[in-house]
């Protein structure tokens, strides 16, 4: 009895033993101690206030062919709803065709000439809501509310002699375009993100794990020893990966086809040249956390730190419109959020090289400035 | 040819507070093997970085193989070869892999030809598509040993290279080294084997970050002026600690079974054993190049270099 408590106590002896020796060792690896405190509480302040899975002030386009104390009354319940916020007033259909495929505006609305008319004569007129529908989540909120804000706005407006057309089931037919997804499919918009998602994580991971394990088995020092330069090094490493990159999107894309019939309308060569720009700002981050990392854990550990923003901040898992502006300033650093927009862009919308241009420069000046981190962060010595 | 190969003066290497070399010369002749010796954390390793410039110099100056050190260390590096304390080939990479990369690196002109030829040295032919992870201590200081001289360098750094390998395989491996001295190569080589030590041409003693001693085995062990006594007796062994408390002995240490006691005037030293041990017969013995380090060790007391 007492030398089964004995052997007990000596079982527990020894295991505080090695906890104590874990917490010592926890306590000198700095950064994988940060990234356990600091790290968890940065992320539930960044994402609890940023993501918002019913984004609201979307930016709209109006086209109004008439003007009339109504329609006014309609587009101001629009803007007071906080769902639709007003940014273009056009007379341009076509005009309203480029934001929408730009990106730039996330509803058109359309109100067709004779609409007073036809709504005193009780003929129920109609109104036309074109949705950017390439992201069924972020839009569906504002587009579902629309008829219920429609008809409390003119039930303002329909009084006396009018009030009996409010009373019908609705004095106006709202037509909605869910635009380049016209079955609210989330797997249009996922699937092509999807890419962009598995791109950042296994470019970044292996590149910064690759050069750390140099570091880790001392073989850095004798690539050192012999005639490399930093940037033959540095170019050297990331090649390969490069390969592995273009595997992925092949098997992604054949995937996003055949199994889940995502549409591709758009310019196969232009989607081509944005996945390698992508690959390449990948590579090249994650060539600059092994600079900064001392141990493969620690270019693990980065590599998460900054996959968990790109997923949650780029507009993958939730509306990019839906956060709030310093969230999207954030989002906007981020590649993966550029180059979401260009395959969203390119797959779904059938975007041309001029409506993506700016986020090609977006992902290109993050791969400069990356890169020159890298180049000057890699040292030729052992210091 | 006697022109120097290595021509350093003053190195000084801090990291953080703590001097890691302070002031370290070396004027190491074309052809010659030097020995790199002195204890544990004394700044062999960083002395020989600091040579091949992989790491940067905090003061002094000096020349290898005709380049500035602190200028022109990639034409230093084209023609050295390195060989790292720690095995620093990749282990995931076949023999022939490992070999056929350096060439690469380097340039080599009719590569296949070269690493074939290595291999065949090497007498690795068999086995050259065996994962350089996989193979024993020694074969893996041979294999880094012939990839480091198949750029045909002109000096050979080598940190601890026999650390860990058995003593037939540390032969074999020294008969290679002084082979290669014979065909015109300049070697340093740091060890902590005094059998080693002594086939050097010259000796270099580093202790705590400076340049204690240098010169021939026989110089050094003249120099020392040490005087030493060896004695077989059982007895020995219940009269160390006695000895040692003994001013005039500077140190007493086990050589196998026997016991040398080791003073720097001969008369007290004497003097001081019989006293302590009167029933135990006596020899005087020349000092070992051992005896000499133990006592240049003690002379040079703790490391004062700060910590932190």
């Amino acid at each position: 009895m007492s030398s089964v408590s004995a052997s007990f106590m000596a079982s527990v002896a020894r295991l505080l033993a090695i906890a104590n020796k874990e917490l010592i060792q926890m306590r000198r690896d700095r950064m994988t101690f940060a990234m356990m405190l600091g790290v968890p509480l940065m992320q539930l302040m960044l994402f609890g206030y940023a993501i918002n899975t019913d984004p609201k002030h979307l930016p709209t386009a109006v086209i109004t062919e008439e003007q009339s104390p109504v329609v006014r009354s309609i587009l101001s319940a629009l803007e007071h709803s906080d769902y639709y916020q007003l940014r273009y007033s056009l007379t341009d259909h076509a005009e309203g065709e480029r934001l929408l495929a730009e990106g730039k505006v996330s509803f058109v609305v359309t109100i067709p000439s004779g609409f007073t008319h036809q709504l005193i004569k009780g003929e129920r007129p109609q109104l036309l809501i074109e949705a950017d529908a390439s992201d069924p989540s972020a839009s569906s909120n504002a587009v579902n509310r629309a008829q219920t804000m429609i008809d409390s706005a003119l039930r303002h407006e329909l009084k006396g002699g009018l009030a009996e057309l409010s009373a019908q089931a609705s004095p106006v037919e709202l037509i909605v375009h869910r635009r380049y997804n016209p079955e609210g499919l989330t797997q249009y918009n996922i699937v092509p993100g999807l890419l962009g998602v598995i791109i950042t994580m296994t470019m970044v991971m292996i590149t910064g794990m690759a050069m750390t394990r140099e570091v880790e088995q001392g073989t850095l020092e004798n690539l050192l020893a012999m005639p490399a330069k930093p940037l033959e090094v540095m170019i050297g490493k990331i090649c390969p990966y490069i390969a592995v990159g273009a595997v992925q999107t092949c098997i992604i894309l054949l995937a996003a086809h055949y199994l889940f019939a995502v549409p591709f309308i758009g310019s196969m060569t232009l989607l081509i040249s944005a996945v390698a720009l992508f690959i390449v700002a990948n590579l090249a981050l994650g060539f600059t956390f092994s600079t900064i990392a001392k141990s493969q854990m620690q270019a693990m550990q980065l590599t998460f730190f900054f996959f968990l923003p790109s997923l949650l901040l780029s507009g993958f898992m939730f509306p990019f419109r839906g956060m709030p502006v310093w969230a999207q300033y954030l989002g906007e650093v981020l590649p993966l959020t550029h180059f979401l927009r260009i395959v969203r862009g390119v797959m779904l919308k059938g975007a041309q090289l001029n409506t993506v241009k700016f986020e090609l420069l977006a992902i290109t000046a993050f791969i400069l400035v990356v890169g020159l981190v890298a180049v000057s962060r890699y040292k030729r010595t052992l210091d | 040819m006697s022109e120097l190969a290595v021509d350093v003066h003053g190195l000084v290497k801090r990291f953080g507070n703590k001097i890691a070399v302070n002031g370290v010369d070396i004027q190491l002749p074309s052809g010659q093997v030097w020995g790199f010796l002195g204890p544990n954390g004394s700044g062999k390793t960083t002395t020989i970085r600091m040579i091949c410039g992989l790491l940067n110099i905090d003061a002094g100056e000096g020349q290898c193989l005709g380049y500035d050190i602190s200028r022109h260390a990639r034409d230093i590096r084209r023609l050295t070869g390195y060989m790292t304390q720690k095995f620093s080939f990749w282990n995931e990479l076949s023999i022939r892999e490992n070999l056929d990369f350096v060439a690469r690196l380097y340039q080599l002109p009719q590569r296949r030809q070269r690493v074939d030829n290595t291999l065949e040295k090497l007498g690795l032919s068999q086995r050259q598509k065996q994962l350089a992870g996989e193979l024993s201590g020694g074969w893996k200081q041979r294999l880094a040993l012939a990839a480091v001289t198949m750029h045909q360098p002109k000096l050979l750094l080598l940190d601890e290279p026999t650390a860990g390998v058995d003593p037939q395989a540390r032969r074999d491996f020294w008969d290679e080294i002084h082979h290669l001295s014979r065909a015109g190569l300049t070697v340093l080589v740091s060890t902590h084997y005094m059998d080693e030590a002594e086939r050097c041409d010259r000796i270099v003693y580093l202790a705590h970050g400076n340049l204690i001693t240098q010169g021939t085995v026989a110089q050094i062990i003249a120099d020392a002026k040490l005087f030493t006594y060896k004695a077989h007796d059982d007895g020995v062994r219940f009269a160390i600690e006695k000895l040692k408390a003994q001013p005039a002995v500077a140190h007493a240490a086990y050589f196998g079974a026997a016991l040398h006691v080791s003073g720097y005037e001969q008369a007290a030293l004497l003097a001081a054993i019989q006293t302590v041990t009167s029933n135990i017969s006596w020899q005087q013995v020349d000092p070992s190049l051992e005896d000499v380090f133990i006592a240049l060790m003690n002379k040079a007391g703790n490391d004062q270099r700060a910590y932190q």
